[in-house]
């Protein structure tokens, strides 16, 4: 028996969602610094599509806010627009015609006026590129009205995010997480030996198959999921702790779609920095839902409120770590 | 195409004015008065800037653009908006003043409006880079169609108009620029805070640039005929900038200009040299426009609130 093709990287599974998107779909652009081949990205997920779809791919000065008002230009004019951000931190520069204009469009001129923009943005640490180049700064683009905040995951499909994103008529931010693209994409609805996923309403729900009684569910962002599942392992294994995971690919409005956290603790776990987190979001939804059933306050994991060092030893104080969880987890249920 | 210059200002008789130029421009100047005499008398809320004093500029470049041209404006923008959809004054002012049959559910307000191919902002130097993009997919959809954006000389501080300079000169964007330097930037005169010229800002880019110091309908249009074509057919980009004068306040009661300095802004008003110049066909024309922006203030007024149906 032939053993079976492994699963793709997150990757090339995004490079191929690309290329099948501008294949599908005519009127979709691509913007950013240095995607055109034969660069083909910062992270090489545009790799192939300036080759294969000419200037609708195209290499951009570096001028983050024109290029995502350039983008929000041809979605107001028909089109649709990707921009890849090289690295989210950047996307700060953008945030007026985020804010101000991509968004508020959908609605400030008192009608519904569709805006496909996806503002792709590779975020996150563990690289060692410093404090200006590994934040994961979700949380500075909640609570915009008429922005989505989507986060890249192992479990869900990426052609489908970006066409439901442009199918939604509003701006949305594609936080991809670095060490992410490095990872294989789950299928099938296995995730290892012990832990099976399923998608149910948009979102990941990884558990032990079979099995009831949880102790804690763990909601964290595509970019964490290795980590938190690193974590449920050793959680079962060394502590007989049962968790559950789930991974919604939409962190704002953020929205369990009718799934409820089986845990009998909460541990929502981030990699952005300590104050006005997403989980605090996450929680303020979950609160009225969960109230009476909680045995205690839903914890909360992020990184630390501290800038992100460039020294290995140093960024791996700051930022969130398969232990960090587990022993988040642990305090929170003895 | 740099360097072609039209002066004409306080010398000589303005040439007559097309069919229907004229109750373009009294329109528009009646307008803004009203909206500065509402808010005297306290029947506007928020803000609003006038463009008493430029009205010309839209009016000479109205018939040089297309249906299909998509016009972005800033937050001086009515009298944008009036030159070409002058027959919704009325929707403009509900907008405005917040009531039925407001352009955008009175959810925009003065300063921003959707309407048709026409969309205005409210934040300097965002809607450049975005007309950048409309102009792109105005150039792949090949019918000749531009993008027309419209500045202020104070909004030459903001970054983003660099940026969208420098990608539409490199991509080809068939984008008209259209400057109005009224030389005053809210309060500030604009020798305070623009270092260089615009002219020289531009040619850094390598970007057409044509200057025009004129209030003659026919002589702006004569000028710019030729290149806005151009801009269509080659697909390029083309800042032009028109010297103004801004006659009234940045909003309202803010003026902070001397006597001397507003008579020298009044100085080159179109109003008034149009009156010398046709001095019985204006004062009928003004009268009769006067008397129509009176009634649809009065009309509007009476409007109920306006309702933001679709959200």
């Amino acid at each position: 028996m032939r053993e079976p093709v492994r699963a793709e990287r997150v990757s090339e599974h995004l490079n191929r969602a690309l290329h099948d998107v501008l294949a599908a779909d005519p009127t979709v652009h691509v913007l950013g610094e240095d995607i055109a081949d034969p660069y083909g990205g910062a992270f090489k997920i545009t790799k192939g599509l300036s080759s294969r779809f000419g200037d609708r791919v195209r290499s951009t000065p570096i001028s983050e806010a024109a290029i995502v008002g350039t983008g929000a230009g041809l979605a107001l004019g028909g089109d649709k627009a990707i921009v890849e951000i090289m690295f989210a931190d950047f996307a700060a520069l953008a945030f007026d015609q985020l804010m101000n204009f991509a968004s508020k469009s959908t609605t400030m001129y008192g009608r519904p006026v569709p805006m496909p923009l996806v503002v792709r943005c590779p975020s996150g640490g563990r690289r060692g590129y410093g404090p200006t180049h590994s934040q994961s700064p979700q949380k500075h683009f909640l609570g915009v009205p008429g922005l989505s905040v989507l986060e890249l995951t192992p479990f869900h499909d990426a052609r489908a995010l970006l066409e439901d994103a442009f199918a939604a008529g509003r701006p949305a931010l594609l936080f991809e997480d670095k060490v992410l693209y490095t990872r294989r994409m789950f299928r099938d609805g296995v995730v290892d030996e012990l832990f099976r996923y399923e998608l149910v309403n948009g979102l990941a729900r990884v558990a032990v198959e079979g099995v009831d009684g949880h102790d804690c569910t763990i909601i964290a962002p595509g970019g964490m999921a290795h980590r938190a599942l690193e974590a449920m392992r050793e959680l079962l294994l060394e502590h007989d702790v049962l968790c559950e995971l789930l991974v919604p690919a939409r962190l704002y409005p953020f929205d369990l779609g009718g799934v409820l956290p089986r845990g009998r603790q909460v541990c929502v776990a981030e990699d952005g920095a300590a104050g006005a987190t997403w989980g605090a979001e996450v929680a303020t939804r979950l609160y009225p839902v969960l109230w009476g059933r909680l045995a205690r306050p839903i914890t909360l994991v992020s990184a630390a409120d501290s800038v992100i060092p460039a020294a290995p030893h140093l960024e791996r104080e700051v930022l969130v770590h398969a232990d960090t969880i587990r022993l988040a987890v642990l305090e929170a249920l003895a | 195409m740099t360097g072609v210059i039209v002066e004409d200002v306080e010398h000589g008789r303005p040439s007559p004015l097309a069919l229907g130029d004229l109750d373009r421009l009294l329109l528009i100047r009646h307008f803004e008065n009203a909206l500065l005499r509402l808010f005297g008398e306290g029947l506007l809320s928020g803000t609003t800037h006038t463009c008493l004093g430029q009205e010309h500029v839209p009016v000479a470049l109205n018939p040089l653009l297309r249906e299909d041209d998509f016009t972005f404006s800033h937050h001086r923008g009515h009298g944008h908006f009036l030159a070409r959809y002058g027959e919704e004054a009325g929707a403009l002012l509900a907008e405005i003043m917040g009531r039925r049959g407001a352009l955008c559910d009175g959810v925009g307000g003065s300063q921003h409006i959707y309407h048709r191919t026409f969309m205005s902002t409210g934040v300097q130097g965002e809607s450049l880079p975005v007309a950048v993009g409309m102009a792109l997919r105005l150039r792949r959809a090949g019918h000749g169609a531009l993008a027309c954006a419209y500045l202020g000389d104070g909004t030459w501080g903001e970054g983003s108009v660099y940026e969208a300079l420098n990608l539409a000169a490199l991509w080809g964007a068939p984008l008209l620029v259209v400057v109005e330097n009224n030389g005053i930037a809210q309060s500030t005169p604009t020798e305070r805070g623009m270092a260089g010229t615009i002219e020289g800002r531009v040619a850094a880019f390598g970007i057409p640039y044509l200057r025009i110091d004129s209030i003659d309908l026919a002589a702006v249009r004569a000028a710019l005929t030729g290149p806005v074509a151009a801009v269509r057919k080659d697909a390029f980009p083309l800042v032009v900038e028109f010297v103004t004068r801004r006659l009234g306040p940045h909003s309202k009661g803010d003026d902070t200009r001397t006597p001397d300095e507003l008579r020298r802004a009044r100085a080159g008003d179109w109003y008034e040299r149009y009156a010398a110049a046709f001095p019985r066909r204006f004062a009928e024309a003004d009268a009769t426009w006067r008397r129509y922006v009176d009634d649809l203030v009065a009309e509007v007024s009476a409007r109920p609130p306006a309702q933001w149906t679709v959200r």
